[in-house]
């Protein structure tokens, strides 16, 4: 099969199966998201950030825990140090790309957490009605109505400092919106036509929720999930910041830039590097989040 | 208004039931969101892997004074009739004592806490003022230059580290063109001049009418509250553009520009006329966003508000003074919340 009729397979308007269907309406949906440049733009900046954390040891040019003392707080484009290094030796660039690992880890532990707690609550509650609807929502409520990240300190306080901890205490306070959406959406679609046809059937709740309902949320989730994950990264680093997330001698973003704070006025560098960092991976997910949403979700584009 | 609402349903209703029964199931909606946060703050308390006694009575206590103590906190109750102490004992604005200082927490949160809403306040100030014209002028100019700016400052607000900026920006400002005051609130020589009233320096200032210390405080203050401001300008901006949008799409701006009215009058008098009400909501939600969006932002400014107070409670153990911080500060949030469901409710007619 030559490529140009791998396409017009794909772009075929009268599918011959279910997956058929399914490969074009993605590939469509591709072809609209390729055609914006800042979401292929910010999706550009993702897979590096991933194949950097991949090939971290390949990648970096020295051990990211490596202390050198005699070679403490060199600046950018020195030698053997392109980013320079820190105040105990090591180099940046090395910390920077293993911290990726780190970034990508906790942002993948609450994208799988708090959508699925979100999505569970929303639809159960969205689905069963009555007093049940009234209660989770009403807990949703009062977690929505916390502060964040205050929210996630007194957590982190609770629990004892640390990654896993704070992805805890992250996605505790990251699926309320999450439930909501999914509420709202399951209201509208458990009155919908098909769902009585299904139910007639025999079809039992569980079986219509995880099977009818849930597909239909998972297009909105995606565009929400990646609008949050700037957000998630914010705080993730927010608490490194602290000292309440990765513990030190991990070269996690945050920590490394209240690492660099106390040598901010002579040794600059040190901080901002992390900083622009954690900066343009979040402002990808943002780009990307925001070219997902006029691709799956037209009617909430804000153009 | 009421009485014509429900003479056209023909039908004779008492016209203050509708509102009454929402203005209860607000309240009791409000008593069950705080009953939670409170709820939430007493079970992260007691999960605590730190012994409330032993924090104490230290650990070389005889287990006499180890028993005394421990039946005085009500420990030995159940925790419900526990947690019915501490609601009590927080209805009546006594959040324990800290560990550190062993003054009421209740005190130290009022000490710091003006600082916190000075730099708040003048944050969303900020916000205001750039932010709602941005979002006009963004939304009216849909497409150009102004409108693509509008959309870079509020991409890179919702992705730059708070800290982060905040460190950058004393390194520029203070470390290298030295136009700002360090981080803290005063130069050290200004410190203790002027009679604390209200606890907000530049207030306290002009009254006292000492402006040498009015100038010194606003040098210290202009940098984060100018952070905080873009910070909350990201957000308003874009919430701005967007209700505009929605009003100059509508017919009543085209029956407007068809009348010959100026632009200015469609613009200020009719389309933005009709969105003030959504956007006082929203600055109110920024506002409660900015208490929380301080506590970085303290830190990297060594600003005596709440949040540097939770942060250092957390680093050192002070588990009453963290929990009476976040309740607080999650109490002024959900104040916050309510409020501007409120105001949506008493100004927009839609929603009667």
């Amino acid at each position: 099969m030559t490529d140009m009729t791998l396409r017009q397979w794909l772009l075929t308007d009268a599918p011959t199966s279910r997956r058929h269907a399914r490969l074009a309406s993605f590939y469509k949906g591709w072809l609209s998201l390729r055609s914006n440049s800042m979401a292929m733009f910010g999706l550009g900046i993702l897979v590096v950030l991933v194949l950097a954390a991949a090939l971290a040891p390949l990648l970096a040019p020295h051990d990211p825990f490596a202390q050198d003392l005699s070679n403490r707080l060199q600046p950018l484009g020195s030698e053997g140090h392109i980013l320079g290094t820190d105040s105990l030796g090591r180099d940046i660039l090395s910390r920077l790309i293993y911290g990726a690992r780190i970034t990508l880890y906790i942002v993948a532990l609450v994208a799988l957490i708090a959508p699925v707690a979100g999505l569970l609550v929303g639809t159960v509650a969205g689905y069963a009605g009555g007093w049940v609807d009234i209660v989770m929502m009403r807990i949703t409520d009062i977690f929505l109505a916390f502060p964040r990240l205050v929210l996630a300190l007194a957590f982190v306080a609770a629990l004892g400092a640390g990654i896993e901890n704070a992805v805890l205490a992250i996605s505790l306070t990251a699926w309320p919106p999450y439930a909501r959406m999914a509420r709202a959406e399951t209201l509208t679609i458990r009155s919908s036509d098909y769902i009585n046809a299904v139910r007639l059937q025999g079809a039992g709740p569980i079986r219509i929720i995880t099977k009818h309902i849930w597909p239909l949320c998972i297009s909105s989730l995606i565009v929400r999930v990646t609008l949050d994950m700037a957000g998630i990264i914010l705080a993730a680093a927010g608490l490194g910041f602290l000292g309440l997330g990765a513990q030190p001698p991990s070269p996690e973003w945050g920590a490394m830039i209240s690492e660099g704070r106390r040598f901010i006025l002579d040794h600059w560098w040190v901080a901002t590097v992390p900083g622009l960092a954690i900066f343009t991976v979040s402002l990808a997910f943002n780009l990307l989040g925001d070219g997902l949403r006029d691709v799956l979700d037209p009617k909430e584009g804000g153009q | 208004m009421a009485a014509t609402d429900t003479q056209t349903k023909g039908r004779v209703r008492a016209p203050l039931a509708p509102w009454l029964k929402g203005t209860a199931t607000t309240l009791l909606s409000i008593c069950v969101t705080m009953l939670g946060l409170l709820f939430v703050t007493f079970i992260i308390g007691r999960v605590m892997p730190i012994d409330p006694v032993l924090a104490i009575v230290g650990e070389r206590a005889s287990q006499s004074t180890y028993d005394a103590v421990f039946l005085e906190l009500g420990l030995d109750k159940p925790l419900l009739v526990q947690f019915g102490y501490y609601i009590w004992d927080v209805l009546h604005g006594d959040f324990g004592d800290s560990l550190l200082n062993a003054r009421p927490v209740s005190e130290d949160i009022a000490r710091v806490f003006p600082a916190t809403m000075e730099l708040a306040t003048l944050g969303v100030l900020v916000g205001i003022f750039l932010g709602v014209p941005l979002g006009v002028i963004a939304a009216v100019r849909r497409g150009s230059w102004i409108d693509q700016i509008a959309r870079v400052v509020a991409l890179v607000g919702y992705s730059m580290p708070i800290f982060w900026l905040g460190l950058m920006g004393l390194l520029v400002f203070y470390g290298i063109l030295g136009w700002v005051g360090g981080p803290g609130r005063l130069d050290i020589f200004y410190d203790d001049i002027v009679p604390a009233r209200t606890g907000m320096i530049l207030i306290d200032a002009a009254l006292a009418r000492d402006w040498d210390v009015f100038r010194n405080a606003f040098s210290h203050i202009v940098l984060p509250a100018s952070l905080l401001g873009y910070y909350s300008l990201a957000y308003i901006s874009r919430m701005t553009r967007s209700f505009m949008l929605e009003q100059l799409s509508s017919e009543y701006v085209t029956t407007a520009r068809v009348k010959g009215l100026s632009e200015r009058q469609v613009i200020w008098g009719h389309a933005f006329k009709n969105i003030r009400v959504q956007l006082i909501t929203v600055i109110a939600l920024s506002y409660a966003n900015l208490l929380e969006g301080s506590v970085l932002t303290e830190i990297i400014f060594s600003w005596p508000g709440i949040g540097s107070y939770i942060t250092t409670a957390l680093l050192s153990a002070d588990m009453n003074a963290v929990l009476g911080g976040t309740v607080v500060v999650g109490l002024i949030f959900i104040c916050l919340n309510i409020f501007s469901d409120l105001l949506y409710r008493v100004f927009d007619p839609r929603s009667k």
